[in-house]
């Protein structure tokens, strides 16, 4: 497929606005392996450019997938508020970067315009915005949520803590959520994924965790994160869950690739409201990254940037507690080094608080790109001082189900220290009770798994 | 912080700040728990930061996995089972990093190679490829392609000439057995390396190879290494995978419905 309509606004130089979109983005494997990158940085720049002096109605009436043959699409444009949209539509894409760069602009200036912008604006102003624009902008936007504790409050910094096992062996799921709880880490979820995509292991990781959470009485979450439907048929037998994930995409094509539509997301979601464990309101986890449509041949032509943005745009109509871009795991041929996966992860962060949905990150990598801890400890330090809602961790950083490496427990506390910010107040209250926390730091005690035993 | 002005006094050094500041109320507790888990555990902490020691071992086995991208497939390993030495059209590690399309299709000399010195028309066509790890075809081909040999010769299953294919993705798989004309085609490929093992090699089996065929046509074999399923016992399997699939005359979903099915009810 492809847009045929012409852009006034882009001159001659371009045919369609998923063009210009494509073309506009920073280097990124990923759209020079789709075919559809800006062929050298004169032409990135001409057609950001263009992409300055387009009109948001520009955006809105060609959205990157025809509407009739998608339904993220259909998602999107039928959450637009119209008297809102009305307003802006006649700005230009560098109108509402400046806007969102002025001084005065807060969360309050923001969330003013927010329910008027389709996920393709925000695609094309995160195209024209660099990496301190994307760091400023996100820092002055606050996106709490709730579901048993609030993520996302001004000064706290949350953290999943991801207990993997390439065994499913939940006695070592249960050994590695004391440690990192130890650490002061999972005030967002304790969050497992499993090797086994079934039932009985999807029943049976959350019934540990769920154990553990409330014999030691923790304010947090569980969640298993297999595929949705699993966890479905697992919760309606009774399984206790606080959370329902799934992995979104950015077409409709997409997300078929991940055996999920529209019509069974609005029935998890229904179910999540009525049998998950937690108090709510917010009780729906979704993960995503740049380069899943392309990974499963269903781009639609589009470029990464813009089709994530579509994913945030999808996972707003859910109220979600948690959403994070995974955003190093996918690998080199989307993107292909520490540069990249920075440049991506402050877009996706940034996109996401945007679009109004509770972001975090998990900053990671793998064996094959050229990363290391290095780069994404930058990423992490970037990210917190922008006020990303949470991050992920595992021990020492190396998740050994996965074959990846993120964050590890000990980064947690480092950044809590680097920017004086805290855990979530109801965790931080019961770290404090556990003796694990005290005057904004961890206590002696920290650190040591057995004092769970 | 050399500030004393008296480089003669006689103060005590500074004891050096314990490299694990955690209070251990359990010693054998935490050893149990560190012993039986394969993540890193009871690795301790130097304020938020880990000890020395922990971070040194995570780049030690960052730097082995990095290796496994990088490093070559040796020639003695080729020589020593008549490997016949191909590539594909992938110029360098970092365009085959970008470029999974280019590691799926032979270069022209490949091609011409393929044609001049491989038995056309097997039963059974075997590809070696490091894939995203050279060190797993090293540490697992030495024993698993006797095994696999020896287990179809015993089974009467006819077997082409084994190549080698330098740079290549799963999918080259299909180049191969394609042009070849084989029955069926086995690729054995090293896995992208983690932290815990860059040695872990995967098989995937394909019936009836042409190019462009789905992911969902192919079986797989993975994880297969010492700390995995060993490479002698993997070979075994795969004989008997390859006979089934001889006498299925199908591979992957068609041989067996284990896609999970998808429901939206």
């Amino acid at each position: 497929m492809a847009i045929q309509t012409t852009t006034p606004a882009a001159g001659d130089r371009f045919d369609s606005v998923v063009e210009v979109l494509a073309k506009a983005n920073e280097v990124k494997t990923g759209d020079e392996l789709a075919g559809i990158a800006a062929d050298a940085d004169a032409e990135r720049v001409a057609a950001k450019r263009a992409l300055a002096g387009m009109r948001l109605e520009t955006l809105r009436e060609n959205p990157v997938v025809p509407a009739d043959e998608d339904e993220v699409t259909r998602v999107i444009q039928e959450a637009v508020r119209e008297p809102i949209y009305d307003e802006i539509k006649d700005w230009t894409v560098a109108d509402l970067r400046e806007y969102l760069v002025a001084t005065g602009t807060g969360e309050r200036e923001i969330a003013a315009i927010r329910p008027g912008l389709t996920s393709e604006m925000i695609a094309a102003v995160t195209k024209l915005m660099s990496n301190l624009d994307l760091a400023l902008v996100t820092s002055r936007m606050e996106v709490p949520a709730r579901c048993n504790t609030t993520v996302g409050e001004a000064g706290t910094l949350s953290f999943r803590l991801q207990p993997n096992d390439p065994a499913d062996d939940v006695s070592n799921i249960i050994d590695a959520t004391r440690e990192g709880l130890s650490y002061g880490a999972g005030d967002a979820v304790i969050g497992v994924n499993p090797v086994q995509d079934s039932v009985e292991t999807t029943t049976r990781i959350l019934e540990a965790t769920h154990e553990f959470i409330e014999e030691w009485d923790v304010p947090t979450q569980n969640c298993c994160l297999s595929h949705v439907t699993t966890q479905m048929d697992a919760i309606r037998e009774g399984a206790p869950a606080d959370l329902v994930f799934q992995s979104l995409a950015g077409t409709e094509a997409g997300n078929d690739e991940f055996g999920v539509d529209v019509d069974l997301l609005d029935e998890a979601h229904d179910l999540a409201q009525r049998r998950c464990v937690s108090s709510g309101p917010n009780v729906m986890y979704f993960e995503t990254g740049q380069g899943a449509e392309l990974s499963g041949d269903a781009h639609e032509g589009v470029d990464q940037l813009t089709l994530e943005a579509r994913c945030y745009g999808l996972a707003k109509r859910y109220d979600p507690f948690l959403v994070n871009t995974v955003v190093g795991f996918i690998g080199p041929e989307y993107l292909y080094d520490g540069r990249q996966v920075i440049r991506a992860g402050l877009e996706d962060v940034f996109m996401g608080q945007l679009h109004g949905i509770p972001m975090g990150i998990d900053a990671c990598y793998t064996n094959h790109m050229g990363a290391d801890q290095n780069d994404i400890e930058n990423l992490a330090v970037l990210l917190a001082a922008a006020g990303a809602n949470y991050f992920i961790t595992v021990p020492m950083g190396d998740d050994v189900m996965l074959n990846y490496q993120s964050n590890s427990y000990h980064d947690a506390a480092a950044l809590w220290e680097l920017f004086d910010l805290e855990p979530a107040p109801a965790f931080r209250e019961w770290l404090a009770e556990m003796d694990l926390w005290r005057e904004g730091r961890l206590t002696e005690r920290a650190g040591d798994p057995t004092i769970f035993t | 912080m050399a500030s004393d002005s008296n480089p003669d006094a006689d103060a005590e050094p500074p004891e050096p700040t314990t490299s694990d500041d955690a209070d251990r109320g359990d010693e054998d507790a935490l050893r149990r728990i560190a012993d039986r888990n394969p993540t890193r555990l009871g690795v301790g902490r130097s304020g938020p930061r880990p000890t020395t020691e922990a971070l040194l071992e995570f780049r030690a086995d960052h730097g082995v996995a990095r290796d496994a991208v990088h490093s070559r497939v040796s020639d003695d390993l080729l020589k020593e089972f008549g490997l016949v030495r191909l590539r594909t059209r992938v110029a360098d590690t970092d365009q085959y990093l970008a470029r999974p399309d280019l590691g799926r299709e032979l270069d022209a000399d490949s091609l011409e190679r393929l044609e001049r010195d491989c038995e056309p028309a097997p039963e059974v066509q075997l590809v070696v490829s490091d894939g995203l790890s050279s060190s797993a075809v090293e540490a697992n081909v030495p024993q698993l392609l006797p095994a696999l040999l020896d287990g179809l010769e015993a089974r009467g299953i006819s077997v082409g000439t084994p190549v080698f294919v330098e740079s290549g993705r799963v999918d080259v798989m299909d180049a191969v057995g394609e042009e070849l004309e084989a029955d069926c085609c086995v690729n054995l490929i090293g896995e992208r390396p983690g932290l815990r093992t860059a040695e872990s090699l995967s098989a995937y089996l394909v019936y009836g190879p042409e190019r462009g065929s789905a992911t969902a046509k192919k079986s797989v074999v993975s994880n297969i290494h010492d700390g995995g399923l060993p490479p002698v016992e993997a070979g075994a399997e795969l004989v008997d995978l390859i006979a089934e699939m001889l006498d299925a005359e199908a591979s992957g979903v068609d041989l067996r419905e284990d896609d999970r099915e998808f429901r939206t009810e």
